[in-house]
This record gives C-alpha cells, structure tokens and sequence, in this order.
C-alpha cells in the first residue's frame, strides 16, 4: 500500500494583479521529514475544517482542495482519508483498511498508514 | 502537459470568476481593464450558476470569485451555492468593505471555504489613501468575522512605490489579524496599473530593501504565517508563465460573460475571445481559436522558440509583450534575452522621479452605455 501524493500541475487563478506562476500549489510530495506517530493509537483523524476531499470524475482521482492548493492523492490515499471521520482511532482505521485490502501485508498497512496520517497533520491538512 | 495545438488538452483546474467591475476602491494598481464592464452588462444569478455547472463538468475544482468587489452581487450565495453543488471549492477575493456577519453566515451556510482580504498597507491613513476611500477599518472588521466563522483568511497586498517600505509591518498585520497567507504582489501591469506605472514602479534599492525583510521574517513566521512573495519580474528580468501556461491551467470568465484565458487577455485586439452566452466553456476551453492561440509552444518565434526554459517560462506574459512591443506574439521584453528588453531596463533604471505624474484613480463602471476611463 503506498498512499502517496504528487503534485499537482498548479491550480490557482489570479484575482488581481498577482503572479499566477509564483503559488500554483505544487505540491513536492512524500518528504514531509520525521513526524511523531507515538500516540497514533488514541488519535481520531479528521479532515481540517479548510480542507476537502473530494472524487475528481474528469481526471479519474481523489483530491485534497484548500485555499490556495490542489493536491492529487494516488493509489489508496483517498479511501484511507475516507476513514478519517473524526470518531474512529487510527487503529481502527489500519484494522478496517486491512480487511479491505487483504492482498496487501498487513505490517506495511500498520506502518505505513499512520506515517502517511502523520505526514498530512504535519502540514495541516488533517488534525 | 500544456501540450501542442495538436496533442491532447488537458482540463482547466481553476476557474476565476471576476462577478463584477463594480468597486468601492480606487486603488491605482488595479488590473481591471480601462473599459469596465458596465453593471447593466453583467451576467445574471442564473447564467453565473450555469458557468459553475459547466465549470464543475469541465474539470474546474477551484473558483475564486473575485471582481471588482463581489460582495457588490447582492446574489453572491446562490453563486456560492452553484459552486458548492458543483464540486467546487470556492475562496471569496474581496476588500472587505460590505462584508458583515450576516452577509458571511449567508455565504458560508451555502459553502464558502476561505477568504483572501485585501490591504493596501498596514497603516490605516495610508491604506485609506491608497484604496481612495475609507476602508480600512472594515478590514480589520471583516477579518475577525472571517476568523470568527473558523474560515482561512489570507491577506494580499500589491506592492508599489508607496507600500514597499511597510512590508515588516505588513506581515505583524498579517499576525496580528489571524492570517494564515499573505501574499505579498509585486504590482502587475496591466490595465489601471499600466496607466500609473510611472506613479507606481519601484527603484531597485526599495525592492531590495523589501526582499531583505520578507527573507529575513518568512522563516521566523514559518508555521504560523505563510509568506507568498510575488516576483517583481520588471525588476528581476524574470519571466512568468502566467496563468501556469495560456490555456492549461485557468480559465477566467469576465463579468459580462467573455471567456479568457487570463484577466488581462481582453486587451489583446483580434482575440476574438468567446461568450459564455453563446458557447458552452468546454468548447471554449477546448476548441475556440482564442485559447489555441498561444497554448503550448508552437506559436513562438525566436528567441524563445530555441530556448532551454521555453517550457518553464512559457515565453512569458503575452499582455505584457502586446503592452510594451505592441506585438502579443514577441518574447516578454522582461526576459533579458528578449530584443525589446531595453525598454523595460530604461523603466527599471531611470531614476525614480520626484515629480511623478499624478495618479488615474481607477474608476467606477458606467451604469448606462458604455465609455472610456475617467482621466483625473
């Protein structure tokens, strides 16, 4: 399971007098750096209040939107941020994205997702 | 991925939607054409609902409603509410004059996700001065109902000879209001703007001493406040792929339905730009003479057309080549390589004059029949 992101091709408008090309939202990717995810047992994900996930139909993909930023999710990123419902604890999350994903090992989908969880509240995106 | 004239065309995914020209501020900087487009002329409630439907469809996932002052559209939420329905995520770009808690509640209830505020710079005479009316105040009072209804409020700034010098004050404001961005806009010139950029444009040594600044808090800021600072391409002899490319990344719709690929393109004579009232946005998107024009690389000359950053840089600004050479098709003269950059290096270098000429304030729209700008 690799729920990574990339970065989207820019997706700002220029109300007045900007520079369009200076902020397009590019996004890097999977290098948010070391994070905390010791008490990811107790935390209960949920989407921060500028922040919407939602199905893209025309490009086939999920996508994160907030103020100024687009961000493309890949692979099962979406369905794991689905999840993030503000009741359940990030174990629940890993137990049911396990049984959905049975072909998957179940110690990648243990690591991975949190650090992945732990990643997007490091830059806000989720609290 | 902005493709040639003839590959595949990838769906725009912003949309900017200038609702009307209609303005409490005069502020000199405006990029707003010189002929506004009259209120009577504006697209309705209805027309502006089916722009975000075809929007939505088109692959746009991003509007910012913008104008003019769009808070002037007393039907502002059920323009709102057609984007919401449409899957998209709408910012609200306003002054801030007219906003209260009941017109925010209103947008908000119908799916209003943020919204970038406008100053004119920190201190309140100035700011007042700089916008040509009082409004200061109804900043500092629309960002703190921004901040109260829990929405991210970002600040812009366009920078200029006369609002340089506050940039550290600037961002305390940014602080100090609960902004998580500010944006700090090097001036564009275009339209209003070009016609003041005598009164406008910086020296060197102001740019510098601005840059020192903002290089010197962004880090300190980091984490609370994120700093946008806008390139002063006169200055850098930087070139910008505006828009993110023509045709490839936004859309703009002008408030009287003219369908752009970015606000400043009306000015360019023979687009022959399409009409929301008489084509649907995916056909101009797609297919309209005015957005092949000058999408992907094709279409330039050299020396752009043999450059290594032609797919960076994209040739530049197409306005601004057409304002400054008259040509929209020749290299922006911004770009040190460009055989007209001398007219840019003779603004940039030309000592900044005590005696600036006076100011065009930027005017309202004509209520009835069309007309130039107001000369002052």
């Amino acid at each position: 399971m690799k729920p990574l992101r990339e970065a989207p091709p820019g997706g700002r408008a220029s109300p007045a007098n900007e520079d369009a090309s200076t902020d397009t939202g590019a996004d890097t990717g999977a290098d948010a750096g070391e994070v905390a995810v010791a008490d990811a047992g107790h935390w209960t994900p949920a989407l921060s209040r500028s922040v919407m996930l939602r199905h893209d139909r025309v490009r086939g993909t999920d996508l994160l939107l907030m103020p100024e930023r687009v961000v493309v999710l890949r692979g099962s990123a979406g369905a794991v941020l689905r999840l993030c419902d503000g009741r359940r604890e990030v174990g629940a999350i890993v137990a049911e994205l396990a049984e959905r994903f049975p072909d998957e090992s179940g110690a990648s989908v243990a690591t991975e997702v949190p650090e992945f969880l732990g990643r997007l509240r490091e830059e806000g995106w989720i609290r | 991925m902005t493709g040639t004239s003839a590959g595949p065309i990838a769906p725009p995914w912003a949309l900017l939607a200038e609702l009307t020209h209609g303005c409490p501020l005069h502020c000199a900087y405006c990029s707003n054409p010189l002929e506004l487009v009259r209120r009577s002329a504006e697209l309705r409630t209805d027309e502006w609902a089916e722009v975000m439907r075809q929007a939505g469809e088109l692959g746009v996932v991003h509007t910012h409603l913008s104008g003019g002052e769009p808070l002037l559209r007393r039907d502002l939420p059920e323009i709102v509410g057609a984007a919401d329905a449409a899957g998209i995520y709408t910012q609200l770009v306003t002054s801030g004059v007219g906003l209260t808690r009941e017109r925010l509640t209103a947008l908000v209830d119908r799916g209003l996700r943020s919204v970038q505020l406008s100053v004119q710079h920190a201190e309140s005479a100035a700011s007042d001065r700089i916008a040509g009316t009082r409004s200061f105040a109804a900043k500092r009072k629309a960002a703190a109902l921004v901040r109260e209804a829990g929405l991210p409020l970002g600040l812009n700034v366009v920078l200029h000879r006369d609002s340089l010098d506050a940039i550290g004050a600037l961002l305390e404001l940014a602080l100090d209001w609960g902004a998580e961005r500010i944006e700090l806009a090097n001036t564009q010139f275009y339209g209003w703007a070009l016609a003041n950029r005598d009164r406008l444009l910086p020296g060197r040594e102001q740019i510098e001493r601005a840059r020192t600044v903002v290089e010197a808090r962004r880090e300190q800021l980091a984490g609370r406040v994120d700093v946008v600072w806008v390139v002063p391409d006169y200055i850098d002899g930087i070139a910008k792929p505006c828009m993110g490319g023509w045709g490839a990344v936004s859309l703009t719709v002008a408030p009287d339905g003219t369908v752009l690929p970015c606000p400043a393109a009306a000015t360019l004579p023979g687009l022959d730009a399409p009409n929301v009232k008489e084509r649907s946005l995916e056909w101009s998107w797609r297919h309209s003479p005015a957005f092949h024009r000058y999408r992907g690389t094709d279409w330039m000359a050299e020396p752009c057309r043999s450059c290594p950053e032609r797919e960076t840089d994209l040739g530049g600004c197409r306005c601004q080549a057409y304002a400054l050479t008259g040509d929209a098709s020749r290299t922006d003269p911004v770009c040190p390589l460009s055989p007209d950059h001398g007219l840019v290096r003779t603004l940039v270098d030309a000592p900044v004059s005590r005696a600036a000429p006076p100011t065009v304030p930027r005017s309202h729209p004509p209520r009835g029949a069309p007309q130039g700008p107001r000369r002052v």
